[in-house]
């Protein structure tokens, strides 16, 4: 605790940019319901406001204020991108490091696995199985967990792989210890930094391509607010958009705002994984 | 000579195994559907005999073995068989938008391997400075800007606010490859600032890596130029980890394709994709997976072997 | 001195961490004379090869020079541009690292990376330097020097390189030559070659030389005249035989007085007892390949038994099968006369307990992540069942056994800790399981010498108090003369010769202990050059 803090003292600029915005993310989607000034999914108005009192962003095709929709579009975007990524960490950590704690048969017959489903590129075996298992939230983050699980595995699996080979893995296994001090007291504490960086990125990842499925139509299905959607549904705005008065402007910037949201909190997400990267790596030194 | 032959016939072996378990795969996906795919699509009201035709046009009646044998043999052949949604014999419907992917994706990498590869290498070359720096910065944005941000920001400026080119990249068979180039622009340019900084890091970092190897020390304590050090002792060797990141990146634009396409409304691969997984339209979603995978494999091998041959230590070994 | 060579004052170079300019020379003096060969020797960390390279007027990536002057024929090298420099480098100075077959570019063949420095000097044409090559690969003594250059530098062997490399430095024929540890990684036998190949060609062409190495009696074979770092800190600097047989400064007495340990010899085992361990016709490897061929070997309670070998030997395969690590092909092993099962999952916690190993590199055996309580606590509670308030207490006189102060240690982790200390700890935690047998491997090797000595004085020690046995793996011979009882000198997964020390240390010997035990260089100057006589003459 005391080593977390000292470390957060020193941390760099580029870093505290990185927590403030994931905070300012958390807040929101935590309390949605509070800060959002109209209901997620209601129409409480005409379609396509301007940007003015009370809805400070306008609204949408249907009449429902953007502004609230981007706050409830941060709780159910970032939640179900979280969820997804948590089991794909759980089952990729799982798997890879027991592939290199056991090895032999199992890990070869993982690492076979993983190679197939990783020889397809992502989106596209996300397509394959949406289109049989059809695209409710509970079939695409099990899809998106599966998939993203590989590349866990693979980091997991290095990095595990990497602690097997010293010395003190050996005494332990002269000692006769079980698997489970193995991973739980030798392995784990040693690739827990490149463990949570990678948690960063997949998290990112795993949120970019929620996102890009709901762009596609294929995610988050309405009327859940849900960033990815948002920038489908206004997308033909953007023609409308002319220079002439800032409010006809903002046409423009109706789909550039979620994409934008989506576009920060990756940001800020890399800026901490980053700093964490770096320093594990001097930790090292 | 020997040892190296030997090493790409392996990996090109596991190369072919990968494809025929893709294939299985993608073949498998339509097995998986819940209970009777003829039923399925057309409803449960649906009449004996009408199942009975639809089977047999779908050739559903045979054994799973016969049916995927016929599908990948007329998969080789460029027959994907017939669409669920509207009847008609895919190759058709996707034979010229495959043409056009294949287009809009070597038009982005035509513009992005040699400004990346060279940037890339500059930024390694003069590693700290502010050229550096920056290269650093534009791949967090690269990284962390969804597609369509960037296809949109393209839009906003180019299409919308000063009017050079057009937001919807409307091609047709019959125009010439100006108006093509012209069109496709913003596509391009949207897929181009996706790979690029990815391309720059890697290449940048491949270099780097290099720099630090005690040969290249040498080789300045031996007197020699720093051009020559970079261009005679340092280039063959980065060749193979350079090989690697444009194919890599080359497979990824193949897929990344998929959101851009959607964006401008480019009659491509992706698009048609995307329709056919709202459709459930099995069929044409098979073979438009099975493209798509099958060409990220092939540039995956591609990369592989070619690094292989591009290594010194396997090129001549003891 | 207006006429040196090289000339450097008050030198100071600082290397960058933490975001912090630290000091690695701080302020020496260096001065060469043309044709004089200068021996650089410390301990690891001195900055001796920080101080090689500034003679080049080069630094390491990271580091600068922060004052001083370094005059090279009267040229000054401190602040001198880029292009002054590199007409120096390659052609007037030349570098020799310590290993060639990373310093060697992979992608050209060994000569046109010999031709590359006299043609782009503009010293010779290609042909010339081609003709040039394959002469002086003849005269350092490389096999089939008029083919050896159109190989490629992993097509060649490593003392081969190391000789390719020093005619690479000479193809300009500089006035100086750095020689960066030229021979530390290569084993004592290819050594000698190297060493002779070195000495040869530098005097043939009476070229000044900076010899880099952490081993005296290499310095001793090499140098005119010896300077002594410590800590970016010149201790002496004095000729070499002056030196050698009257060193000064007590640090440099220190180091000189690490090879007089010599330990009480073990009263010798009663004849006809069971033997503590018996290995019995055990062939064992991995793959394909047999590393070990029908080792047989005996070791009595009590003693220590020394395996000697060079790598590849088979000698660390041979603890890994004994540890039950690797599963012998073939043959059995008994400890204590009961049948030891091959792997180390079938063997029951206490035979497992009796066997214990300490490794050569203590950095990888201690898990970063633990704390030195943890180190030692969790073999006390694993075999003997101790918890709590008896852990600690234990723990604690198991650091006090090896010499550390408990409430100083005990919370430390293992990267709050010197590499000696590190050894200690290893050792400690080797003795917490109580066992009667202890595999020390190399365990000395990556340790300074006086921390070496430290070490085996510890090992000593423990053996006499608790009546252990050692099986003591290593390469370095003056290691074995200090502790060992009996010997067995291992070659290609063979014993080659087994007895005790006394019989193998004294003639006559097996060819190959012979060249083994002939190869380590003495602090002689004259050892080397009566040594090629000696073998010249047979």
């Amino acid at each position: 605790m005391h080593q977390t803090l000292h470390a957060l003292r020193d941390a760099p600029v580029s870093a505290w940019i990185g927590i403030v915005i994931v905070t300012f993310y958390a807040i929101l989607a935590i309390l949605a319901p509070l800060l959002a000034p109209f209901p997620e999914a209601a129409s409480i108005g005409a379609q396509y406001q301007p940007w003015e009192a009370p809805h400070y962003l306008g609204t949408d095709a249907l009449g429902r204020d953007v502004l609230s929709r981007l706050i409830y579009g941060a709780r159910n975007t970032v939640g179900i991108a979280l969820v997804t990524t948590a089991l794909a960490f759980l089952l990729g950590t799982s798997m890879g490091l027991l592939a290199a704690v056991i090895g032999g048969w199992f890990d070869a017959l993982t690492a076979r696995v993983v190679d197939v489903l990783m020889a397809i590129p992502p989106l596209i075996f996300a397509l394959l199985i949406l289109t049989i298992t059809g695209t409710s939230v509970l079939s695409l983050v099990l899809v998106i967990a599966v998939l993203d699980s590989t590349r866990v595995y693979r980091l997991s699996r290095a990095v595990a792989q990497g602690i097997m080979t010293m010395d003190y893995i050996e005494v332990a296994r002269m000692r006769g210890e079980g698997l489970s001090w193995l991973i739980r007291r030798e392995v784990l504490p040693n690739a827990s930094a490149p463990l949570i960086a990678e948690f960063g990125l997949r998290f990112c990842f795993v949120f970019l391509f929620i996102s890009a499925l709901s762009f596609l139509g294929l995610g988050l299905q309405p009327p859940t607010a849900d960033w990815g959607g948002m920038v489908r549904e206004s997308a033909k705005l953007i023609g409308f958009a002319n220079f002439s008065t800032w409010q006809t402007a903002t046409f423009g910037l109706a789909p550039l705002l979620p994409a934008g949201a989506i576009a920060l909190l990756t940001i800020g997400v890399n800026l901490i994984v980053d700093w964490v990267l770096h320093m594990s790596s001097g930790l090292k030194e | 000579m020997r040892a190296i032959l030997s090493i790409i016939l392996k990996r090109l072996l596991v190369g072919c195994i990968t494809l025929f378990v893709v294939t299985l795969i993608i073949f498998g996906a339509i097995e998986m559907l819940p209970g009777d795919i003829a039923t399925e699509l057309l409803g449960q009201a649906a009449t004996e005999e009408s199942l009975n035709a639809f089977r047999e046009k779908y050739d559903l009646n045979r054994s799973l073995p016969a049916r995927y044998l016929s599908w990948l043999g007329g998969a080789v052949t460029g027959d994907f068989g017939i669409s669920l949604a509207n009847q008609r014999p895919i190759s058709e419907l996707i034979g010229q938008r495959a043409a056009n992917t294949f287009f809009l994706a070597g038009y982005a990498a035509a513009i992005a391997v040699p400004i990346a590869v060279v940037s890339g290498m500059l930024a390694a070359l003069y590693n700290g400075s502010v050229f550096d720096r920056m290269l650093s910065s534009s791949t967090l944005a690269a990284i962390s800007f969804p597609e369509f941000f960037v296809a949109y920001i393209l839009i906003l400026i180019f299409a919308v606010g000063l009017g050079w080119f057009p937001s919807l990249a409307n091609v047709d068979p019959g125009m010439g490859l100006g108006e093509r180039l012209y069109l496709t622009f913003l596509p391009a340019m949207t897929l181009t600032l996706i790979v690029l900084a990815y391309m720059m890091r890697m290449t940048r970092a491949a270099i780097l890596n290099l720099l630090a190897m005690p040969y290249i020390e040498m080789a300045h304590l031996k007197g020699m130029k720093r051009w020559r050090v970079i261009a005679v002792h340092a280039l063959p060797n980065a060749l193979a980890p350079i090989i690697n990141v444009i194919a890599l990146n080359l497979a990824y634009l193949i897929v990344g394709v998929v959101l851009v396409e959607v964006v401008f409304v480019y009659p491509g691969l992706g698009q048609i994709l995307v329709d056919a997984v709202s459709n459930r339209d099995v069929t044409v979603v098979q073979a438009a997976c099975l493209i798509f995978a099958a060409t990220y494999i092939l540039l995956n091998l591609a990369a592989d072997i070619l690094s292989i041959i591009a290594n010194p230590r396997l090129l001549h070994p003891r | 001195m207006a006429d040196a060579l090289l000339d450097i004052t008050d030198i100071r170079i600082e290397g960058r961490s933490d975001r912090k300019w630290k000091p690695i020379i701080k302020g020496v003096d260096l001065v060469l004379n043309r044709g004089e060969i200068l021996g650089l020797i410390g301990e690891s960390g001195a900055g001796k090869s920080t101080l090689g390279l500034a003679a080049m007027g080069y630094t390491k990536g990271g580091c600068r020079i922060s004052g001083g002057s370094i005059r090279f024929d009267g040229q000054e090298l401190v602040g001198a541009g880029e292009k002054t420099l590199r007409k120096l480098r390659g052609k007037r100075i030349a570098y020799v690292a310590q290993s060639a077959a990373a310093a060697f570019n992979p992608a050209y063949k060994l000569i046109d990376q010999y031709c590359e420095g006299p043609v782009k000097h503009g010293v010779m044409s290609r042909p010339e330097a081609q003709r040039d090559a394959v002469e002086l690969y003849r005269k350092i003594r490389l096999p089939d020097p008029d083919q050896i250059g159109f190989r490629y530098p992993h097509q060649v062997s490593g003392g081969q390189l190391q000789r390719a490399m020093t005619a690479m430095a000479m193809a300009c024929r500089p006035d100086l030559i750095i020689f960066d540890e030229p021979t530390t990684a290569l084993d004592v036998t290819t050594q000698i070659e190297v060493l002779a190949a070195i000495r040869d060609i530098v005097r043939e062409y009476d070229t000044a030389a900076i010899y880099i190495t952490h081993d005296l009696a290499v310095v001793a074979q090499m140098a005119d005249r010896i300077k002594v770092l410590l800590r970016g800190e010149e201790v002496e600097d004095a000729p070499a035989r002056e030196m050698l047989a009257n060193p000064r400064e007590d640090y440099t007495k220190s180091l000189w007085a690490v090879r007089d340990f010599r330990r009480e010899p073990m009263p010798a085992p009663d004849i006809g007892a069971t033997p503590l361990l018996q290995i019995d016709n055990v062939t064992a490897g991995y793959g394909a390949v047999n590393v070990l061929k029908d080792i047989d070997l005996s070791i009595a309670g009590g003693s220590t038994v020394a395996i000697v070998g060079e790598s590849g030997s088979g000698k660390s395969t041979l603890a890994r099968v004994v540890m039950g690590l690797l599963p012998p092909r073939k043959g059995s092993i008994r400890f204590d006369g009961t049948p030891l099962p091959p792997s180390s999952r079938d063997r029951t916690p206490d035979l497992q307990r009796h066997v214990q190993m300490i490794h050569q590199m203590a950095d990888t055996a201690l898990n970063p992540k633990q704390r030195i309580r943890d180190v030692i606590g969790r073999p006390l509670e694993f075999f003997l069942g101790l918890k709590g308030k008896a852990r600690e207490t234990r723990t604690r006189e198991l650091l006090a056994l090896i010499e550390l102060d408990p409430d100083e240690f005990i919370d430390r982790l293992p990267n709050e800790l010197s590499g000696g200390q590190k050894q200690r700890i290893c050792i400690a935690r080797a003795l917490a399981a109580e066992p009667e047998f202890i595999i020390c491997d190399e365990v000395t090797s990556a340790l300074d010498q006086l921390v070496a000595e430290g070490i085996l004085r510890l090992l000593d020690r423990l053996q006499r108090e608790m009546r252990l046995t050692y099986m003591f793996i290593t390469h370095d011979l003056a290691t074995v003369r200090s502790i060992a009882d009996t010997v067995v000198v291992m070659q290609h997964g063979v014993v080659v010769e087994q007895g005790s020390k006394d019989d193998i240390f004294s003639p006559p010997h097996a060819d190959y202990t012979e060249l083994l035990l002939s190869s380590v260089p003495e602090m002689d100057p004259d050892w080397l050059t009566d040594l090629l006589a000696e073998r010249g003459v047979r």
